[in-house]
C-alpha cells in the first residue's frame, strides 16, 4: 500500500496520528496504560523477591524456617503452621473472584450487581488488611524468644530435639509478659542448670546437650531477644525481619491503595457516572490492578512462607 | 474463551482451581515441617534448588497464569498486546534471578 492511499484511509476512518491509529493494540488507552504500569510494578516486586532470594541463599544455613515462624491462628492455642497465611490467601483469591464478577456485570450494564460485588471486594480487601495487621502484631511481639550471641546468630531454646521457648523455660506467660523488662542471660543459664531437660538449638539448627548449651551460652551469649524490630529479631538473621516488613508492607500498601480506589469506584458506580458514560470500563481498569495485587501475593506466599 | 463470557461458570471454575492448588501447597508445607515427605524430595537438589521448591514454583506459576489469562483477560487480548505485556517479564525476571542467585551462592575464599 503506498503512502497516499494509507493516509487517505486513515483520514476516512477518523484515525489520527500515525500508523497505529487510535487503538494499535485494539485495546483502550486506559487499559493499555494500566497494563504498562503493572509491568513496571512486576519488575519492582521481582527485584524485592530476588533480593530476598539473594540473602536467603547467602545465609542458607542459618536462615529461619518460615513454617516455624508463622504458626499462629487467632483464638487457637498451639502450633498451626501456614494456616493463617493460607486463610489470607483464600481471602485475597475470594476478593479476586468477586472483582471478576463485578467486571462481568459491568459489561452487562447491571448496576446493582456491580454495586453488590464491588462492595464484597472491598470487604475482602479490608479483611486482608486486618489479617495482615494481626500478623504484623504477632511478628513484632514474637513467640519463642531467642538469645543473641557474639557472632550475631541467634540461638533458640529447645527441649531435646524439639524447639521450645524461652517463656516455657523461664515459666513466664508470653502473652502478658512486659517485654520492656529484659530477661537476663545469667538467669537463662541458671534455669538451664536447674532444668536439665532443656537445651539450645544453634543458628544452623543443631541441638546441643544441656551441658554443651550452658557452656555455649557462657562463652557466647550477649542478650536475650524477644520479638522483632528492624535491628534484631528472635527468628534468626536480622535481614529476615527487614524483608518481612519491607515486602509484606509494600504489598499491604498496594492492597490499601486498591481498597481506596475501589471505594472511589463504588461511589461513582452508585452515583451513576458509568451508566451515563455508557460503559463500565473503569471497573475493568481498577479490576486489573486488584488482580495484580492478588498475583503478587501468590508469589509472596510461595517465596516468603512456603519455600 | 471469548464465547464463554456470557455466564459466570468459568469464574468459579478458575476459583476452584486456584483454591485447590493453594490447598495442595499448604498441605505440602505442613507435611514438610512435620518431616512426613520423602527425604529425596525435600533435600535432593536440581539446578541448585530442592525438588519440593521446584514443585512449589511450578504450582505458583500455574496459579499466576490462570489469574493473568482469565481474571485479567490477557488471554482475550490480541496476540501482539499479549506478548508486549509478557515478554519484558519473561526476559528480565529470569535474567535478574539468574545473576542474583549465582552471585549469592558464590563462595569468596580469601
Amino acid at each position: 500500500m503506498n503512502e497516499e492511499i494509507l493516509d487517505e484511509a486513515l483520514v476516512k476512518d477518523h484515525k489520527p496520528a500515525w500508523r497505529g491509529g487510535d487503538l494499535p493494540f485494539k485495546t483502550s488507552y486506559g487499559k493499555m496504560m494500566m497494563w504498562f504500569f503493572l509491568i513496571t510494578d512486576t519488575l519492582t516486586f521481582s527485584a524485592f523477591l530476588a533480593a530476598y532470594g539473594f540473602s536467603r541463599f547467602k545465609f542458607a544455613d542459618i536462615w529461619p524456617v518460615p513454617e516455624e515462624v508463622f504458626t499462629h491462628f487467632p483464638f487457637m492455642k498451639g502450633e498451626h503452621p501456614l494456616l493463617f497465611v493460607a486463610l489470607m490467601t483464600f481471602i485475597l483469591i475470594m476478593s479476586s473472584v468477586t472483582m471478576v464478577l463485578a467486571v462481568n456485570y459491568g459489561h452487562k450494564m447491571q448496576k446493582n450487581k456491580v454495586i453488590l460485588w464491588l462492595s464484597l471486594t472491598i470487604v475482602g480487601g479490608t479483611a486482608f488488611l486486618a489479617s495482615q495487621a494481626w500478623e504484623w502484631g504477632h511478628f513484632i511481639h514474637g513467640d519463642k524468644g531467642a538469645i543473641d550471641t557474639k557472632s550475631e546468630y541467634v540461638v533458640h531454646i529447645a527441649q531435646g530435639e524439639k524447639l521450645s521457648s524461652i517463656y516455657d523455660l523461664m515459666e513466664l506467660d508470653k502473652y502478658s509478659y512486659n517485654q520492656d523488662q529484659q530477661i537476663q542471660v545469667e538467669s537463662v543459664i541458671n534455669k538451664l542448670r536447674e532444668k536439665s531437660e532443656y537445651n539450645i538449638r544453634t543458628a544452623n539448627k543443631t541441638y546441643l546437650s544441656n551441658e554443651e548449651s550452658i557452656n555455649y551460652l557462657e562463652n557466647n551469649a550477649t542478650q536475650t531477644i524477644l520479638g522483632a524490630d528492624l535491628i534484631k529479631n528472635e527468628y534468626g538473621h536480622p535481614l529476615f525481619a527487614d524483608y518481612f516488613y519491607f515486602i509484606t508492607g509494600f504489598h499491604g500498601f498496594h492492597v490499601f491503595s486498591g481498597v481506596v480506589l475501589l471505594i472511589i469506584l463504588l461511589i461513582n458506580v452508585i452515583r451513576g457516572t458509568y451508566e451515563r458514560r455508557g460503559h463500565y470500563e473503569m471497573v475493568e481498569k481498577i479490576g486489573l490492578y486488584w488482580h495484580f495485587v492478588d498475583l503478587v501475593w501468590v508469589f509472596v506466599f510461595t517465596f516468603f512462607y512456603l519455600v | 474463551m471469548g464465547e464463554n463470557r456470557k455466564g459466570n461458570w468459568w469464574i468459579w471454575k478458575v476459583f476452584w482451581i486456584l483454591l485447590g492448588i493453594t490447598a495442595i501447597e499448604v498441605f505440602m508445607g505442613i507435611l514438610k515441617v512435620n518431616e512426613k515427605l520423602p527425604e529425596a524430595f525435600v533435600y535432593d537438589t536440581f539446578l541448585g534448588l530442592a525438588w519440593i521448591t521446584h514443585t512449589f514454583i511450578i504450582l505458583t506459576l500455574i496459579k499466576a497464569a490462570y489469574i493473568v489469562m482469565t481474571f485479567m483477560h490477557l488471554g482475550d487480548e490480541i496476540k501482539s498486546f499479549r506478548w508486549t505485556i509478557l515478554l519484558p517479564a519473561f526476559i528480565l525476571v529470569p535474567y535478574l534471578l539468574f545473576i542474583i542467585i549465582v552471585e549469592a551462592t558464590h563462595n569468596i575464599s580469601l
